[in-house]
């Protein structure tokens, strides 16, 4: 589903002393099937964005369209529950909406909501169980009996199940140990690619943006700061830092061995072992010259 | 999430109301909840009015904000006055609906009770308003002070409050936060049969209990680590003191009843 957001201003407790704009004249197009990550500063408005996604918040004023659904400040959109069936969202620290006696439960609790039948929920929670790479026979288990880790992946999975077609993440690897971590990304980034998921990814972390995402968008003060291709954005070091966001390290590093060797070694989505033989190459053509 | 309930809602400003001593505040307002009932004359009710209003602008809050605020207990107001209209039968009869009459003392009654209604909550939600939820309890603690003697433990009811204080906030987001994880999983609060809503109630309830058992865990082992064995030679970093400003407050709130005793009737 494509989602556009149009001039869109969202005010928390309006006409109040604690009166609070989170968003200012937000505008930007996410296309069908893309990868996005939304970056910025704490406060920045990221979790009021994302939150207009499955008809959470509507604007104060402006208009979001996901699909053929329209939020607008006035009238209460019809089908909103059809909107959250496609629009599946991950919030932070999703372990804590566990409740249910078991895993199996848990997980078919978004799906039942949505009216899927229980065969189809049946055929489902193998598939998210493997998705998430937990096993099978852990279905019956409680899922308060598991680690902080797995927990996270049963309450993916009980997104998961839900099929939708927009799959929004609010900083799903905080707390994870780095390899966790990476497991994580590179499970979503395998679910994106698998079943053509629009995804949504609200992020710290460069690294993770420049690496999964095929377009960035960086908040500041609620407005939208800089948008584009993640090699293109995350090479303008001073635009960055005057919001203070740093570069990813990789360019970091590049930047460092411009620097120092007075060479040019412009970034074009190298992974570090493609890096190290680039640079291999280089010394060894150096080391010819010299 | 509750954003039209006003009260226990803090609003913190640099008034002198918010910088009186919490005590002060706590008294003042227990001496003029006994003495509003000593109005019973148009002028002396016209005069705590006027105490209230001004003190309600002294705070610097916005008097439509706090008005505002007060709309829940506004239905209670009004339900107070009906209630006198249909209850007391005292004076003329005014006026006569479907056969039903209707007094004037009846009405002189409603005004009055629903007036007082009106100033006790201005009152007291003005407390709320201009003083912290930790001043508060500390100044609990230490008017109940005395108590200590017949081995009340006030340290104790004063810690319990505080900390129960701390945490509406935080178990108001996570309420808030759970929910809207639910919801997106397709849980509908507000609409529906009630049994089905009722049973929406569940994801949420769970959820936010397992959190709540855990946090208390956490700081319980937290006040440990840091050495808390109770109040017994614990010291304060805010020490509260009775300036110059207070007594002040005391001696205007002293003439302002010596005046509502001149216009009784």
């Amino acid at each position: 589903m494509d989602i556009s957001f149009k001039n869109v201003n969202y005010t928390y407790q309006p006409n109040t002393p604690f009166e609070h704009r989170a968003l200012t004249n937000l505008s930007f197009d996410i296309p069908s099937g893309s990868f996005v990550a939304v970056v910025g500063h704490t406060g920045s408005g990221k979790s009021t964005l994302i939150q207009h996604l499955n008809g959470l918040l509507r604007p104060t004023e402006g208009e979001v369209r996901i699909g053929d659904f329209k939020l607008t400040a006035n009238g209460k959109p019809k089908g909103i529950k059809n909107l959250r069936k496609h629009v599946g969202v991950v919030f932070q620290y999703p372990e804590h909406q566990l409740f249910d006696e078991t895993i199996k439960k848990d997980i078919s609790f978004g799906p039942s909501n949505f009216g899927v039948s229980d065969h189809e929920i049946e055929k489902r929670i193998p598939k998210v169980m493997e998705a998430v790479q937990l096993s099978t026979d852990m279905l019956e288990r409680s899922p308060f009996d598991l680690s902080g880790g797995q927990m996270r992946r049963v309450a993916i999975a009980g997104v998961l199940a839900m099929d939708p077609s927009v799959l929004v993440l609010d900083e799903p690897t905080a707390g994870l140990d780095p390899k966790g971590q990476k497991q994580m990304m590179d499970m979503f980034y395998q679910l994106h690619h698998e079943k053509k998921l629009t995804t949504i990814l609200v992020t710290h972390s460069m690294e993770d943006a420049l690496r999964y995402a095929d377009h960035v968008i960086i908040m500041d003060h609620g407005t939208k700061y800089m948008e584009g291709v993640p090699s293109e954005v995350f090479t303008q070091k001073e635009k960055l830092q005057a919001v203070q966001l740093d570069l990813p390290e990789i360019i970091q590093f590049l930047r460092k061995i411009e620097e120092k060797f007075d060479i040019s070694l412009p970034y074009k989505g190298q992974t570090i072992p493609e890096l190290a033989a680039e640079l291999t190459l280089l010394m060894r053509v150096g080391d010819e010259h010299g | 999430m509750g954003n039209s309930i006003l009260i226990g809602q803090y609003v913190p400003s640099n008034s002198f109301i918010h910088r009186l001593d919490p005590r002060t505040k706590i008294m003042v307002i227990f001496f003029f909840v006994i003495f509003v009932f000593f109005a019973n004359s148009v002028p002396s009710y016209a005069w705590l009015t006027t105490f209230a209003i001004g003190t309600a602008l002294a705070t610097k809050i916005k008097l439509s904000f706090i008005m505002k605020g007060l709309t829940p207990v506004w239905f209670l107001i009004i339900f107070t006055f009906l209630l006198h209209l249909i209850v007391t039968k005292e004076g003329d009869v005014l006026f006569e609906v479907f056969s039903f009459s209707v007094y004037t003392g009846a009405i002189k009654q409603g005004i009055a009770i629903s007036f007082r209604f009106f100033l006790l909550i201005l009152v007291t939600s003005l407390l709320t308003l201009t003083t912290t939820p930790i001043e508060i309890t500390d100044a609990i603690e230490s008017l109940l002070r005395p108590l200590k003697k017949i081995k009340f433990p006030v340290h104790e009811l004063a810690l319990m409050m505080s900390i129960s204080l701390r945490f509406i906030p935080t178990l108001m987001q996570e309420t808030e936060k759970i929910s809207k994880a639910q919801a997106s999983r397709g849980v509908d609060f507000r609409t529906g049969p009630l049994k089905d809503r009722i049973q929406a109630v569940v994801p949420l309830l769970v959820p936010l209990f397992v959190s709540a058992f855990k946090r208390a865990e956490e700081l319980a082992m937290a006040m440990e680590a840091r050495g808390y064995q109770g109040g017994e030679g614990r010291t304060k970093l805010r020490e509260l003191k009775i300036e110059k400003i207070d007594i002040i407050s005391f001696i205007i709130f002293a003439l302002v009843i010596i005046i509502l005793f001149f216009l009784r009737s």
